[in-house]
């Protein structure tokens, strides 16, 4: 996950931005929300990953059990290759 | 969409601003107060029963679940229910995995199966505290999942939807779709608690 914050309409949660995980689906092509918020079509349609985290490497505190997992929509270029 | 109750109550900032806003829209011809009416009375009518019936389904029919895990929209449709502009993602509660949904952004949620989310759906305790710390979340909702289960937290961020299919209860062998959906409550597609017990 890239660790970048811009400004504006970002559906990236602060909370993983920097984190690694593996993709567990592709979802499909969708207009990319950050365009589509300053009233652009967000076109051409970006591919969104659901990208699986370990929720030990997202919290170095998790208090659960070692396998629990966080499941989180990504568009691909907020991604980066471990 | 006030409930008169007898008595005067100032409106709140948000009341004012949806009357505000809906009498623009009506007097600059965008919307009617028919199409108002008729978008509130669609979503009064989208209640939990619609994602019950797609769970008991799912629970008599293996063919039908195997198709509802691959393309939730689209085994739907098979039961009429139609899901526009949304695609659903069906995960399924197994004694190995328990899956629970938020939405850490804002407050996206399967409306089209599961109706107007609750309150705490949207409160800022649960959508920071769900993907932080989802098993002390679950135990105030009265749910204590075992140390051996996987706990998977779906954050739904983007375009997704998704709800939980949950485990069917025990002692309901032989038992109608009808039967069974009314065991189904909305708590448990959202992965916060499990079905009634028959």
């Amino acid at each position: 996950m890239l660790k970048a914050y811009p400004l504006g309409h970002v559906r990236t949660p602060f909370y993983i931005r920097g984190c690694t995980g593996t993709i567990e689906r592709v979802c499909g092509a969708f207009p990319n929300p950050e365009e589509l918020a300053q009233m652009r079509d967000g076109l051409p349609p970006v591919p969104l990953y659901r990208v699986r985290f370990a929720q030990k490497d997202v919290w170095p505190d998790y208090a659960g059990s070692a396998a629990d997992v966080l499941e989180v929509e990504i568009f691909q270029h907020w991604l980066e290759k471990a | 969409m006030n409930e008169d109750q007898g008595s005067y109550r100032p409106l709140s900032y948000f009341q004012l601003m949806e009357v505000s806003l809906r009498e623009l829209l009506v007097e600059k011809g965008i919307v009617t107060e028919e199409q108002v009416s008729a978008t509130l009375e669609d979503m009064r009518k989208r209640t939990p029963e619609r994602g019950a019936k797609v769970v008991a389904r799912a629970w008599v029919d293996a063919s039908f679940k195997k198709r509802l895990l691959e393309n939730g929209t689209r085994a739907c449709e098979e039961l009429g229910l139609d899901v526009p502009a949304l695609k659903l993602v069906a995960v399924e509660n197994t004694r190995e995995v328990h899956n629970a949904i938020v939405c850490t952004l804002c407050s996206c949620y399967p409306r089209m199966l599961l109706g107007i989310p609750p309150e705490w759906y949207k409160s800022r305790n649960y959508r920071s505290r769900m993907v932080r710390e989802p098993r002390a979340v679950l135990a105030e909702f009265g749910l204590s999942i075992p140390e051996t289960t996987q706990i998977r937290v779906h954050d739904s961020t983007a375009d997704m939807r998704y709800i939980v299919l949950p485990m069917r209860p025990a002692g309901t062998e032989g038992w109608s779709e009808e039967r069974l959906a009314a065991l189904v409550t909305r708590d448990s597609m959202i992965g916060v608690a499990v079905p009634k017990a028959p």
